[in-house]
């Protein structure tokens, strides 16, 4: 099976299709736990829009977490055995949120009235623990699972800047899918998360140089530093620009520049995602183990492309068509 | 309790698997078949433009709805499980599990959860075609998702298309491990089994509401499609049953051995209803059988051999669990046969005026799906040890590092999750039926 692809790229390959899929994962599912987290500082009302303007999408979005463990599953299997070993825990954590806010989605409002507000809690509290346990994967992680409080605390504050991260991709979202007082409440909880989650950014990017001299190497050697410099020049600068937008949306309720936050936060986490990648690149656990040396066997990395070659492509288009469908303001869901 | 072994790491994380498992194959096994009747519905109100049918569709999307979404996020669990607990299994096969695992992602779920969306919230803003066009592709993507599954399960049970080289799988012929001997059986008991479950729950809720005093044409079509559809599959699924069993005996003696409680190799065996098989004596106490029985069901002759227990070195399953969970699965189909003929002659003679103490009785049967199913799935896989792939690699073999008192903490959680959402589904269903005469719309304001 496709014999122009020598056996030599396909680890490259399935790396870049797994941090594709993660990233898009962390982008999309991230919208929806940052809607989650959010939903606790909402009214009854702001409750239901902020839910209808991701319902029929969380379904899909978190599928691509499971895409993603599946590549690594199938790709790397001794990289996730090791990786997943070393976050039992958070890796639980996770899974729980998941489930709990995965199912109080749909009981809130099938359950008895005065069960509801224990449903609403449920989503929300299922979604912060997936925030926080997915930044503590991956802090503790970067630190390569070392074993001190120093490290066990970098993991923490990762976490609560996935809170805040989430949290703001989630606020942008309103800002584009909602109208009138609720978006303007999200440009507010957008202000709010916006410095946490640039400090998380900064915190990543100094901490990757610290625990490995060879990723220090990468970014610090010339010439590479000046080809690099554009990165953390563009990061300020967004993060300065989302500044401005949001204050610029307070009290105002033009609806021209309501894509400029998403759009920015979007853009923010594509290049703190890649400029992770580069960092990270060739190895998958950290100075360990390369993705060449974790990869699964060629035989079965190819029959796993060649799906992924016709597939990919459809999913991607019947999800762009689900998007589309449901494009403009959210209205308030109803079975029909 | 005297082996100290008892709890250790395999046994806690086997124990873990299986609560994860059964609790998310519950909801597959609804959704997958309701997920065919709604298309049934959908199309039978655009041939008729009878908006009974239309109802009956929309009372039983918020149902469908739920459980899709308890199915989904119990099954990322399942994911995740594979590198935690059980490394050995991918480092052993990985080459034949990831890509079937891969395109179980990739052609199912996929469609199922982006056409969900659209299935759910869509009409209105989609033409009705698209829209039930949406509701066939979630129920392709549910199917689909099973027969990947299956494949791959049954593989595990009767492996085939495949080399050993240096400890680990590689593929001779992808035909050959996909349609390896048990799949067919296995793939299809399994899709009868959901149409089972999700027949009998349409029929249980139908008749509740019916008790209730909700005798509208709605409950009316529905209780009979629930009926008549349960009537028509349980006898293909006794036959299918028997066909599955015959091939376990040709590609799994000792699991057959376990069913049927054969210590050493016998002729002439009885079926056995009741026994205690004896694992330190290697014998049934206070066993009632057919005379015959077993062989001539198995052998199709009075006189026909059975394999014993003693005759596989590596080991046999544990007997007990294998020999009760078969009879409760055999017994839970045939009370349904029962069940379903007889409440279809009521239906038939009777018409709408149907006696109270049989709907009850069908009230009662409402979850006997989920009961029938396990139980199934417990024979399969208790009877498939003590290996993880049959005569490739051992349980033991695949376990992972995680301390046993790690996987104690994680298995305490799942469980107490797993027990209060149970409760959380079967009430809300019952919720759901109690208050739809009176609602058809203003209650599903926000989720789904």
């Amino acid at each position: 099976m496709l014999p122009w692809i020598p056996d030599a790229y396909l680890p490259l390959i399935f790396a870049g299709l797994m941090g594709f899929t993660l990233l898009l994962y962390g982008l999309l599912d991230g919208l929806d736990l940052g809607v989650g987290v959010l939903l606790r500082r909402a009214t009854i009302d702001d409750k239901h829009m902020m839910i209808a303007s991701i319902g029929p999408f969380w379904d899909a979005n978190e599928t691509w977490l499971v895409l993603g463990v599946g590549l690594l599953l199938v790709a790397f299997p001794v990289a996730h055995g090791i990786i997943l070993g070393a976050l039992y825990v958070p890796v639980l954590v996770l899974l729980l949120g998941l489930i709990l806010r995965g199912v109080a989605f749909d009981f809130r409002v099938k359950a008895r009235a005065n069960h509801q507000p224990l449903w609403n809690f449920a989503f929300y509290f299922g979604s912060l623990m997936a925030c926080l346990s997915q930044g503590y994967m991956l802090g503790h992680f970067l630190t390569n699972f070392a074993n001190s409080w120093m490290a066990y605390g970098f993991a923490a504050f990762i976490g609560l800047c996935f809170i805040a991260g989430y949290a703001l991709l989630g606020a942008c979202w309103l800002i584009l899918k909602t109208e009138g007082l609720l978006r303007q409440r999200a440009v507010h909880w957008a202000r709010g998360a916006l410095w946490l989650t640039a400090a998380g950014i900064a915190a990543i990017s100094l901490a990757t140089p610290l625990v490995s001299a060879r990723m220090a190497e990468r970014w610090f050697s010339l010439p590479n530093l000046y080809y690099l410099l554009p990165v953390p020049v563009i990061t300020t600068a967004l993060v300065l620009m989302l500044d401005r937008v949001l204050a610029s949306l307070i009290g105002n309720d033009n609806e021209r520049y309501s894509w400029v936050p998403f759009a920015g936060v979007v853009t923010l986490f594509c290049i703190a995602s890649g400029g992770l990648a580069y960092s990270l690149f060739p190895y998958i656990i950290i100075d360990q183990m390369t993705i060449a040396e974790a990869a699964a066997d060629p035989e079965a990395l190819r029959v796993v492309l060649m799906g992924v070659m016709v597939v990919l492509p459809v999913i991607l288009l019947y999800t762009a068509y689900s998007y589309r469908v449901f494009w403009g303001k959210a209205q308030p869901l109803l079975y029909r | 309790m005297t082996d100290p072994a008892l709890l250790d790491a395999v046994m806690l994380s086997r124990i873990q698997f299986a609560a994860n498992i059964s609790f998310h194959i519950l909801f597959p096994t609804i959704s997958m078949g309701l997920a065919w009747l709604m298309v049934f519905f959908k199309v039978r109100y655009h041939l008729t433009g009878d908006a009974a049918w239309l109802r009956v569709y929309q009372f039983w999307l918020k149902i469908f709805a739920l459980t899709f979404a308890v199915g989904v996020v119990t099954g990322i669990t399942m994911s995740f499980q594979f590198g935690t607990n059980w490394p050995g299994y991918m480092n052993t096969v990985g080459n034949i599990a990831g890509p079937l695992l891969a395109y179980e992602v990739m052609t199912a779920f996929f469609l199922e959860a982006t056409f969900l969306g659209i299935m759910l919230f869509g009409r209105g803003r989609v033409s009705e075609t698209v829209h039930t066009l949406a509701c066939f592709l979630v129920a392709f993507g549910t199917s689909m998702s099973a027969f990947w599954i299956l494949a791959l399960n049954s593989w595990m049970q009767t492996p085939a298309g495949f080399e050993m080289i240096d400890g680990k799988a590689h593929v001779t012929s992808w035909m050959a491990v996909i349609f390896n001997p048990s799949m067919p059986y296995r793939l299809a008991h399994m899709l009868l089994a959901s149409g089972l479950t999700a027949a009998f729950l349409v029929a249980g809720i139908s008749a509740y509401r019916w008790l209730r005093g909700d005798q509208t044409d709605e409950v009316r079509k529905a209780l009979r499609t629930g009926v008549f559809l349960a009537a028509a599959l349980i006898p293909a699924q006794i036959m299918l049953g028997d066909a599955h069993g015959l091939n376990t005996l040709a590609h799994q003696p000792a699991k057959v051995a376990a069913i049927e409680g054969v210590w050493t190799r016998e002729a002439s065996v009885p079926l056995l209803l009741f026994a205690l098989p004896n694992a330190q004596e290697k014998r049934n106490d206070y066993a009632i059988g057919v005379p015959y029985g077993a062989s001539l069901i198995l052998t199709h002759s009075l006189h026909g051999e059975l394999p014993g227990l003693d005759e596989f070195p590596q080991g046999h399953a544990p007997v007990a669990p294998v020999f009760w969970s078969f009879r409760v699965m055999v017994g839970m189909g045939m009370l349904m046969l029962a069940v379903a003929w007889g409440f279809a002659f009521l239906l038939w003679r009777r018409g709408n005026n149907l006696p109270r103490w049989p709907l009850r009785g069908l009230v009662a049967m409402t979850f006997s799906g989920w009961v029938a199913t396990l139980a199934g799935w417990y024979v399969t896989e208790i009877g498939r040890q003590p290996w993880l792939v049959t005569n490739v690699l051992l349980t033991k073999d695949a376990i992972g590092a995680v301390p046993a008192a790690t996987i104690f903490g994680s298995l305490t959680m799942y469980v107490l999750m797993y027990a209060f959402l149970l409760v959380a589904y079967v009430s809300v269903v019952f919720y759901l039926a109690q208050k739809a005469p009176h609602s058809i719309d203003h209650d599903a304001l926000g989720g789904h």
